[in-house]
């Protein structure tokens, strides 16, 4: 695991070796042996980390109902946190030297809710011109872009979905384009820089779009059909496949200069080498069997569908591919590929054994994650789906870790892993509860009880805005 | 009993129904909140075709009384949605489907209730979550149009239409802002030309049409479709979410004697001291919460701050999940402290009020339209279901195109 690492080394070979640098090939080539004012582009440090952990005390939560996302909700159990990571859970721990204790009676603890779909920081308050970034819509394929390149750390939606017990999202381009860049996984913190945000070590996803939305934007110029869209992954991938096939070659014989370098194709090489995670914008069944049949002409496996809100008539196929859904709980019929829409959607996925995830796609609903799980949950039990309040943890926290290839380290309470961890004043399933505190790798950075713990970005400053402590 | 002196085909199709037409329904048991007076423990609401005839711990339940044991649960007045498309538009992407509005910035003509689509598949998927009626809202425009306030049950126009012309719709903010040519000041002066011209007109009808007066600011038509709401007959639904809008819209309202409701009211809770004493209701959208220029103030304790200054409040939702969300509106307010009787309150009895016509929907009492929602608990809460909706004495099916595709994929082929 390079992930830690990542963001303290210094040193050039480590910094080479880093998944996060992503340069075309993470194995050594024979150019490598170049010192350092002869290295190509794609040796040196490609937009590292600097996450750095914020030292705390250790934290006791005491006495609380536990939804860990591993196991059986606990009664009456205890969360200790420490260096950043969880080191008890149960009803019996040891207390740490020097640990704040917080009484969790009457109130609930989760792991920090990630979400998979976030345009936060891409597409920021207040919404002019000025700060859409989020579609680079002047080509149906724009691999090449990478999403924290237009990232505003100062998004004023950011302290918001902090509010909202959001520890970590991903951070896509819009969906205009067929492929529309590579996106981010970012911890949900105040920060001034896009590198201090970044999750260390997290693999790179690809934005990919089906449908309505491409063939729109580009209806001009093609494609204007969802068979255009089909031909226009198709031969993105080929290109990508025999970019990658040159650059094999090449590290294998050495010969002469390596291949010239093109963006685009490395991030879909990436793809190909199973480094890049696909994250497919996609709505209906049909299509979804069309990108499933797509990844199995290149060979490469798309990590999760989103939106899809037909998933549901084709949960066996996203079941047998392995692949997730990150699925709204109620929205439909904003669009015809939306009109079949059903709130029992993340039920059926899960009780067919696919994976289900809760995704935002909006910086309203990133703040009430916990709320739209609740309604996926309910709606699937009304309709008489064998579905748990365990399951819809795991809707907004483990099965978005596992989209986001972070499963080892992210998303459940269970010792050993980041101590991302949300206090609610009651059950999160709850319309009427609220995170009362958001500890991101072990940080305290919300606590609605303490103004101190209540970030700001700077575009609030001097405004009427109020915060979120309210 | 009205079928028998019609001839005997007739009275054939009367027996069929009949059972819709006189149907008695008593509710029984339930926690009843009438949002007119305390709730009732084990009240009883009893039901005679389409209206409520009794509501009361003691009320007798008639022979071949239908009777809905509501023990353990809760009863409310339907829910009423204030600020919807319900009706007006099916497929948001599909202009074909959209009758929201019309051409114009300055359209007070226009009169949404007969673009209201009875079939539209959006309108049980609300219901089933206990929205009743709906205020079916026009769209852009300094004045977009006349609402109305519908029923979210029956086959055609008639029976929906619970008040025609419920209110003006117009926007004091961005679009008024245009009007003025890129000034919110400009826009409002010609505003106040347009209603003095409307008021000009009304005194002078025999000389406009002499042709002997001067230019007006709209054709006779549009300064026709001002008067009532001139003369403080038909609400003025003024959107404004700054406070610098909602201040301009009290002055507005203040000159002309308008009766005026502020929507939106992002920063209304900046502006709660002059609400109230103007007597002013504000709608606000309950989910609103990211910043923007018209609306750097925005925040989701907005209705409660409002509510505990003696601000009249209605709470909305303009989700992209659909008008079911509005009792999560409801919760919502009430998790950012506002009191749950207020709070039901904001999405029944007020709206009611303010764009129905005389006692018509919103409360549980004798002589109200019998729209009655029984919930498994809370009507807030996210695992809670509505049990049985009533529309104007009628039992709706709680079945959608959604549940029809939840059947059809239940189980896979």
């Amino acid at each position: 695991m390079m992930r830690f690492e990542c963001a303290a080394v210094t040193g050039l070979a480590l910094l080479l070796g880093c998944a996060s640098s992503a340069p075309p090939d993470p194995t050594p080539g024979p150019a490598q042996a170049g010192t350092e004012d002869t290295l190509r582009s794609w040796q040196r440090p490609q937009y590292v980390s600097t996450y750095e952990r914020h030292s705390s005390a250790p934290v006791v939560i005491r006495n609380a109902t536990v939804l860990t996302a591993a196991g059986p909700e606990l009664q009456g159990a205890s969360v200790v946190i420490a260096d950043g990571e969880i080191v008890a859970v149960g009803s019996d721990v040891a207390t740490p030297a020097g640990a704040t204790i917080v009484d969790g009676q009457g109130k609930w603890v989760t792991p920090g809710l990630i979400d998979t779909h976030s345009h936060i920081g891409v597409y920021a308050a207040p919404g002019t011109f000025a700060e859409s970034d989020g579609n680079e819509a002047t080509s149906p394929v724009t691999a090449e872009v990478w999403a924290e390149h237009s990232i505003w750390p100062q998004d004023p939606q950011i302290p918001l979905a902090i509010a909202g017990g959001i520890t970590v999202a991903q951070i896509l381009p819009g969906s205009a384009n067929l492929i529309g860049g590579r996106s981010a996984t970012i911890r949900m913190i105040p920060a001034r820089t896009v590198q201090e945000m970044k999750y260390p070590g997290a693999p790179y996803g690809v934005k990919m779009a089906c449908g309505e939305n491409p063939k729109r934007v580009y209806r001009s110029r093609g494609p204007s059909t969802r068979m255009g869209n089909m031909a226009g992954y198709r031969e993105a991938f080929i290109g990508a496949a025999d970019y990658r096939a040159a650059w094999d070659k090449w590290k294998q014989d050495g010969d002469g200069d390596p291949p010239d370098r093109d963006l685009s194709k490395e991030t879909l090489a990436g793809v190909l080498r199973g480094e890049i995670l696909v994250h497919n914008h996609c709505y209906r069944a049909d299509e979804m069997a069309q990108m499933l049949d797509l990844a199995k002409e290149f060979g490469f496996t798309i990590r999760s569908f989103h939106h899809a809100v037909e998933a549901y008539k084709v949960r066996d196929l996203l079941a047998e591919a392995g692949t997730a859904a990150s699925v709204w709980a109620d929205w439909w019929g904003f669009k015809m590929e939306s009109y079949d829409g059903i709130p029992q959607n993340a039920a059926l996925l899960e009780t067919a054994g696919a994976r289900a995830i809760i995704h935002s796609d909006d910086a309203g609903g990133i703040q009430r994650l916990n709320q739209e799980a609740a309604k996926a949950l309910y709606a699937g039990q009304q309709a008489g789906l064998a579905v748990t309040r365990e399951d819809a943890i795991r809707w907004i926290t483990a099965n978005p870790a596992w989209a986001l290839g972070l499963e080892d380290e992210i998303g459940t309470l269970e010792v050993g892993k980041h101590a991302d961890v949300v206090l609610w004043s009651g059950d999160p399933f709850s319309a009427y509860s609220k995170a009362e505190k958001v500890f991101n790798d072990g940080w305290l950075v919300f606590d609605r009880d303490d103004p101190a713990h209540q970030p700001k970005t700077d575009f609030n400053l001097g405004q009427a805005a109020p915060g979120v402590g309210q | 009993m009205r079928c028998a002196p019609l001839g005997f085909a007739l009275a054939a199709a009367c027996i069929v129904a009949l059972p819709l037409q006189a149907q008695t329904i008593a509710i029984t048991g339930g926690m009843v909140h009438t949002v007119d007076g305390p709730a009732i423990e084990g009240g009883t609401v009893l039901i005679r075709g389409d209206s409520i005839v009794a509501v009361g711990r003691n009320v007798a339940v008639p022979d071949g009384a239908t009777v809905i044991d509501a023990r353990g649960k809760i009863v409310t007045p339907g829910l009423i949605h204030a600020s919807s498309d319900l009706g007006l538009l099916e497929v948001g992407s599909i202009s074909s489907t959209s009758e929201r509005s019309s051409a114009g910035e300055v359209t007070p003509s226009f009169d949404v209730a007969e673009g209201i689509n009875p079939a539209s598949v959006r309108i049980p998927v609300a219901r089933m979550e206990g929205v009743t009626s709906a205020v079916a809202v026009p769209s852009n425009g300094v004045l977009a149009g006349q609402a109305s306030l519908v029923a979210l049950d029956g086959d055609d126009l008639d029976t929906m239409l619970r008040h025609r012309k419920a209110a003006m719709v117009g926007d004091l903010g961005s679009d008024l802002q245009d009007y003025g040519g890129g000034s919110h000041a400009a826009g409002l002066g010609k505003l106040r030309q347009l209603f003095r011209d409307a008021q000009e007109y009304a005194r002078r009808r025999a000389d406009y049409q002499r042709r002997d007066m001067q230019d007006l600011s709209a054709p006779a038509a549009e300064l026709e479709a001002l008067l009532p709401m001139l003369r403080g007959e038909v609400p003025y639904y003024a959107d404004a979410n700054q406070a610098r809008d909602i201040r301009n819209a009290l002055r507005l309202a203040e000159e002309f004697d308008l009766q005026l409701i502020i929507r939106g009211g992002a920063e209304a809770w900046q502006v709660a001291d002059e609400l109230r004493a103007a007597d002013v209701p504000v709608a606000v959208n309950a989910f609103a919460n990211i910043p923007d220029f018209q609306s750097l103030g925005v925040r989701w304790d907005n209705a409660t701050l409002l509510d505990s200054a003696g601000v009249t409040v209605v709470l909305y939702e303009s989700e992209t999940g659909g008008p079911r969300n509005l009792r999560y509106a409801a919760g919502h307010a009430v998790r950012n402290g506002m009191p749950w009787e207020h709070a039901l309150r904001a999405v029944t009895r007020t709206p009611g009020e303010l764009f129905g016509t005389t006692n018509g929907v919103g409360v549980l009492a004798p002589g109200r339209p019998a729209d009655v929602v029984v919930w498994g608990g809370d009507p807030f809460e996210i695992s809670t279901h509505a049990d049985v909706v009533i529309i104007g004495g009628k039992e709706t099916e709680l079945r959608s195109r959604q549940t029809e595709l939840l059947e059809k994929y239940r189980v896979l082929d």
